[in-house]
């Protein structure tokens, strides 16, 4: 009963940051809705309705973008036609799509922020993790093994690809000082050059292609979770899961875990009491970055199939996003990455069925960061009393703890 | 009456900060405030400087209802706050660092009149006897005087009601005895001053009139030509408490600690223990007694392993630990008991228990093979708690949400979790109340007369006369002077701790 409530009341900022954010994404939409503006003047309250009604129909093609037709997925199981089932839950499975490489990078987010580095290069650590994937087929491509037996070396090889970049910046830091924040966001850079030039040697890129593409992967696969057409859910997302449960027991079961997060909370009594919080900073750094290069790898070989310049989207920046979301807590970032997915691939039918640009979704992502990094706005927007000043800032202030 | 609170309260989230507390102070007054940590006086003295506002109650000045909305009214009205924590840019000269926020303009542009902040500077200075040179860099000053400073800034400001928070807290006895001076003519000149400590001696040194609080309420007031220091400690703490630590004679024995000419470098690099030769045995206390940053924080982080020494040995229990890590010199049986419980000794974002394993985790019970029992660690913290009575509503609160006195039980508790026979104790009981004074100095004698070497370091001349049996005292980083039984007097200590040496004493 007790840790219900606290769960409550741990989810009350997070929840009402989401809310916030979709009323003032609401205003906007009406804000930016020309022709319905243009009529306020001659017919009020047809402009009123019409700007409502363009509310409506933005987010009502976000849900079904994001979820499906409830009533058409039941149709479509009752009929049992695999091809009717695949295009109603078709949305839904987008959703985890999208979610799957942001629980990854946001696990990876968290666990350094937990250990006190606040790491900007998700992004990087990502793309080379797919990077590492997509040589590691390549080169297992003419070995004649079947697919699941290079799947697992690909994995491997693109989770230490990213740990080896998340390796670097927690090594400088340790020896030398180097903020974190600035190497990770060079070492970006450097990744996504790095990854521009692998995709022009001849052993990656894509025979008879002047782009900077790499060749298809098909040899290999993540098998699918449904055996169904036209659906990319694959057994990564639910290795997504698996590690937030590792995460979550490193943290917390471990003396490894231990030792990161005191280190992260408090440098100086993580040493009084014993404690290498320079290896601290390196171990955080390096779990982050194998975590963000096994979502890339997972994205390069199952559902992308393909390495690209882009592969990372902004989601190294939006793992950031989640991971504060989420208070740093593994089963937080999967349910703000679940929450971020279902944004993402809503947003998008939104964009195609209403005429509202896709952009809105950064709006919202962004003011639901905002209003996380700042809940006493929440608060004074809701009038919520605050209950114990100390607890909410370990929260908030826990991602930065002691180094910025 | 020159100032008067009436009624004044002020709620915090789950505390109530002051309940209806009324003081009130004349011209030419000093008023004692005298409270543990949390009793209240800042918070009442935030309110009086416009920091806060009251909940309810009123703020008189010269018979006249005044509301401060802000800092900048209450100092209008005459209020000066001359804060622990001083408020000084380090690179300013002092007539820079007073006029700061208060400029004398001339000029159709508007510049700072140098000449006449510098004039009346002087003239303050010199009708105080502060004694402030006033082109000196604020950074090249002795804290004694960086304090004077400060008072000169509320002077400037034309405060003649002046707020001393815990003026004492850095300064040598010497120091303090020049302070008292100064508030003695402050006073003369018609200046009321309200003076915040929780020490005993120097209220009834300085005060015409003490206040105690208690939880936010006034305990009680007293007059100090009657009353006496047990009696105010009882009125503080709210009930009897013992001032002297009950403790029979050391039974010294075999050498623990050697310090042998002992060189430890500073973060600036520069030699902060200047050849440190000084031996502990066990069931004995040794107090190091020293104004702050003579080398004591040095000291003692090179015997616990978080500073690379210099040269010179360091030996625990016959190991040679010039190299050795803080676990190692841990896995030894040393409890260390950090100089800064907030910074070194507590993490203050993970729960009790957390910190109560905090440098023992790796060990069994607690953990096996990096794995945790978190039964094992529940159980044990718990038993902690109840052993060593820190009043928290569970183990799994954050240490932040603690007072001071609970968190500093939670260091002690994990210290000596495990068997010791070495403790290091820096302030062990700085920032604590009566109360919990008296109990960590009782436990660390309990330590001691089970047999362990115990050093202390302290720049509380009660509390190094109270608990050690054997006084060290550290100037520039030297022992200049050991002081047992008879010698070891207020006098003596503020003598050697000045940088005066002691007949024939200095080692």
């Amino acid at each position: 009963m007790n840790r219900l409530r606290q769960l409550l009341r741990r989810a009350v900022v997070p929840v009402l940051s989401v809310i916030t954010a979709l009323i003032f994404g609401a205003v906007v939409i009406v804000l930016t809705d020309l022709e319905h503006l243009s009529q306020l003047g001659t017919d009020p309250v047809g402009a009123i309705l019409g700007a409502l009604g363009g509310i409506v129909r933005g987010y009502g093609a976000m849900l079904e973008g994001a979820f499906g037709d409830p009533a058409r997925i039941v149709a479509a199981i009752q009929s049992g036609k695999p091809a009717d089932i695949s295009t109603a839950i078709r949305p839904l499975t987008e959703s985890l799509v999208a979610a799957t490489p942001l629980i990854f990078v946001g696990l990876g987010v968290a666990v350094s922020f937990r250990a006190g580095m606040f790491n900007i290069g998700g992004g990087g650590q990502l793309i080379l993790g797919a990077l590492g994937a997509t040589v590691a087929a390549l080169a297992l491509r003419t070995s004649g093994l079947p697919s699941l037996a290079i799947l697992p070396a690909c994995i491997v090889v693109g989770t230490l690809f990213g740990a080896a970049w998340g390796f670097i910046p927690g090594f400088l830091k340790a020896r030398t000082g180097a903020h974190e924040v600035i190497t990770t966001i060079m070492l970006n850079y450097v990744a996504d050059q790095l990854v521009f030039f692998a995709l022009l040697t001849q052993f990656i890129q894509q025979p008879g292609s002047g782009q900077p593409i790499s060749r298809p992967i098909t040899w290999v696969d993540v098998p699918p979770i449904f055996d169904l057409p036209a659906i990319r859910l694959d057994w990564g997302f639910v290795v997504a899961l698996a590690m937030a449960a590792v995460v979550s027991w490193l943290l917390f079961r471990t003396t490894l875990g231990f030792e990161l997060r005191a280190s992260g909370f408090n440098m100086t009594a993580a040493r009084y009491a014993g404690m290498s919080a320079s290896g601290s900073m390196i171990l955080g750094m390096t779990i982050s970055g194998a975590l963000a290069g096994m979502g890339g790898a997972f994205m390069v070989i199952g559902t992308i199939g393909q390495l690209t310049l882009d592969i990372g989207g902004g989601i190294g920046f939006n793992a950031i996003a989640l991971a504060l979301l989420a208070g740093l807590r593994p089963s937080g970032v999967v349910l703000a990455a679940l929450l971020f997915g279902a944004l993402t691939s809503g947003g998008k039918q939104m964009g195609i069925q209403s005429g509202i640009p896709f952009d809105l979704l950064f709006l919202i992502m962004a003011l639901v960061i905002m209003f996380v990094a700042a809940p006493g706005l929440i608060r004074s927007i809701w009038r919520i009393k605050v209950m114990k000043p100390i607890a909410e800032v370990a929260t908030v202030s826990q991602g930065s703890g002691g180094t910025l | 009456m020159r100032l008067e609170l009436r009624d004044i309260s002020k709620q915090f989230p789950g505390v109530l900060a002051n309940d209806k507390i009324s003081i009130s102070a004349d011209r030419g007054q000093v008023l004692g405030l005298l409270g543990e940590n949390g009793a209240g006086k800042t918070t009442l003295m935030n309110i009086l400087s416009g920091l806060y506002r009251p909940d309810s109650g009123q703020i008189f000045i010269d018979e006249e209802e005044r509301v401060f909305g802000d800092p900048a009214a209450a100092i209008q009205a005459g209020v000066g706050m001359v804060h622990q924590h001083f408020m000084l840019v380090p690179v300013f000269d002092v007539v820079e660092a007073v006029a700061l926020g208060a400029e004398t303009v001339s000029g159709a542009l508007g510049t700072f009149d140098r000449a006449a902040a510098r004039k009346r500077i002087v003239e303050l200075s010199s009708q105080y006897n502060l004694n402030v040179p006033p082109d000196a860099r604020i950074e090249n000053l002795p804290v004694g005087v960086r304090q004077r400073v400060e008072i000169l800034k509320a002077l400037y400001r034309k405060s003649d009601i002046l707020v001393l928070d815990e003026p004492s807290a850095v300064l040598t006895p010497h120091e303090t005895e020049e302070l008292f001076e100064i508030i003695r003519s402050l006073k003369e000149t018609g200046t009321t001053i309200i003076f915040i400590t929780h020490k005993l001696n120097e209220v009834l040194e300085v005060a015409d009139q003490i206040v105690v609080l208690r939880r936010g309420r006034v305990a009680g007031t007293a007059d100090p030509k009657t009353t006496t220091r047990q009696a105010l400690a009882n009125m503080m703490v709210g009930r009897d408490v013992e001032l002297i630590v009950a403790k029979g004679p050391a039974k010294p024995g075999d050498v623990v600690l050697t310090l042998h000419d002992l060189k430890v470098r500073d973060d600036r690099l520069e030699i902060a223990v200047d050849g440190v030769d000084l031996d502990v045995r066990a069931g004995e206390i040794v107090a190091i007694a020293g104004v702050q940053g003579n080398g004591q924080t040095e000291l003692v982080e090179a015997i616990t392993g978080l500073r690379t020494i210099d040269s010179g040995e360091i030996t625990i229990g016959g190991h040679h630990v010039e190299k050795a890590t803080p676990r190692q010199v841990s896995d030894l049986g040393v409890a260390h008991i950090p100089e800064d419980r907030g910074r070194d000794g507590l993490i203050n974002y993970m729960s009790v228990a957390e910190n109560y394993i905090l440098d023992t985790y790796h060990r069994e019970p607690y953990s096996r093979r990096g794995l945790f029992d978190l039964e094992a660690v529940n159980r044990e913290a718990s038993k902690g708690v109840k052993d060593f009575d820190i009043r928290t509503p569970s183990i799994t609160t954050l240490a932040a949400n603690l007072s001071g006195g609970n968190q500093q039980k939670v260091v002690v508790a994990r210290e000596f979790s495990v068997p010791v026979q070495l403790v290091i104790a820096a302030q062990p009981t700085r920032g604590l109340d009566v109360g919990s004074i008296e109990y960590i100095h009782r436990r660390l004698v309990e330590q001691r007369d089970a047999g362990a070497a115990i050093l202390i370091v302290s720049t509380e001349l009660d509390e190094v006369l109270a608990v050690g049996d054997r006084i060290a005292v550290m100037y520039d980083g030297r022992i200049v002077g050991i002081l047992t039984g008879p010698d070891a007097t207020y006098e003596n200590l503020g003598m050697l701790m000045g940088g005066a040496s002691f007949g024939g004493a200095a080692a």
